[in-house]
């Protein structure tokens, strides 16, 4: 508690940007294609043929308000 | 730091995964279960056969459900701790927690809320299968116009910040944003693809448990990633007492 008498709260240090690029590159295509497959493989689009991947995540994809059949 | 970052936001994200399966498991089933014998009984009126089962119904409750909300739980911990990285010190002399807090109010209204207004979750039997390749691109174009919005919003009251005060310049990014998303869901076609004699209860209840899945998935990773972060950036070792920030002082 003293800590925040003696030194005032400071505006946070901002993580370089050239810092965060390649990990939102790597990172977060990997997230954004894992949220693909759970939302929308066999439905609009389809890279497996098949319908076992829509059916397998089929209840999820409603409740998470994903578009479905 | 930003690998940390990553890493603490998919361990929240998968943490909230499962907090959705037990909530989605609890409250949503019961109604996915309604719809789909709706769905069936409309077939056999209609003396179609019933769809040929890919999957178990208990599979698709079970393990299916769960695979779901924790890819996407991850997935989303993922994506929100690179957002933080790139706002955490940029957008006012907020701590760790209290960006993470307000990242993830806005993640749950941007893409969560917007969304619902104009395409919500549908339950098993509502939708047309012939126009699932428009219904996917509209929820996924109104997502990116809400982003956008939001985006905007953001910058408009970080430039307002210095000369008219943060209150009044928060107010003014919020009324940008939400001009910007009453235009787009004027402009957006509307789709109305519910059967004839489909409960209206149901429908409703389906979709207020999905958007509290939201809401378990967006709080979860919001307070859980805040708590986390902020011993990162303070060095505070697991197990010590929280140390009160110093807003208070200011």
């Amino acid at each position: 508690m003293s800590d925040a008498v003696l030194h005032p709260a400071r505006a946070p240090r901002a993580i370089p940007v050239r810092e965060i690029l390649p990990w939102a590159v790597l990172c977060g295509l990997l997230c954004l294609i894992a949220i693909y497959f759970v939302g929308a493989e066999e439905g609009a689009t389809s890279l497996i043929s098949g319908t076992s991947v829509h059916e397998f995540v089929h209840d999820g994809r409603h409740l998470l308000g994903f578009p479905c059949h | 730091m930003v690998g940390r970052l990553i890493l603490r936001g998919l361990l929240c994200g998968l943490v909230a995964g499962l907090l959705a399966f037990g909530f989605a498991r609890l409250f949503g089933e019961p109604l996915v279960e309604r719809a789909i014998a709706f769905e069936t009984a409309m077939d056999q009126a209609k003396g179609e056969a019933p769809e040929h089962e890919v999957v178990s119904r208990e599979t698709q409750a079970g393990l299916g459900l769960l695979t779901g909300t924790v890819v996407v739980g991850t997935a989303l911990g993922g994506l929100f701790a690179l957002a933080f990285a790139l706002l955490h010190g940029r957008l006012g002399s907020s701590n760790a927690r209290e960006t993470a807090a307000l990242l993830a109010l806005a993640g749950f209204v941007v893409l969560a809320v917007v969304p619902l207004i104009k395409y919500p979750a549908n339950p098993p039997s509502i939708g047309d299968p012939d126009t699932i390749g428009l219904r996917t691109a509209l929820y996924f174009e109104l997502i990116a116009l809400s982003l956008a919005a939001g985006a905007l919003g953001t910058a408009l009251a970080r430039l307002l910040a210095s000369a008219r005060g943060v209150f009044d310049a928060n107010l003014a990014g919020i009324a940008l944003f939400a001009a910007l998303v009453a235009a787009a869901l004027w402009f957006m076609p509307a789709v109305d693809e519910v059967p004839e004699h489909f409960s209206a209860v149901l429908l409703w209840q389906f979709r207020m448990t999905a958007l509290g899945i939201q809401a378990v998935i967006w709080s979860t990773i919001g307070l859980g990633f805040g708590t986390f972060a902020h011993r990162l950036l303070e060095n505070i070792p697991l197990g010590d007492a929280p140390v009160r920030t110093a807003t208070a002082a200011r």
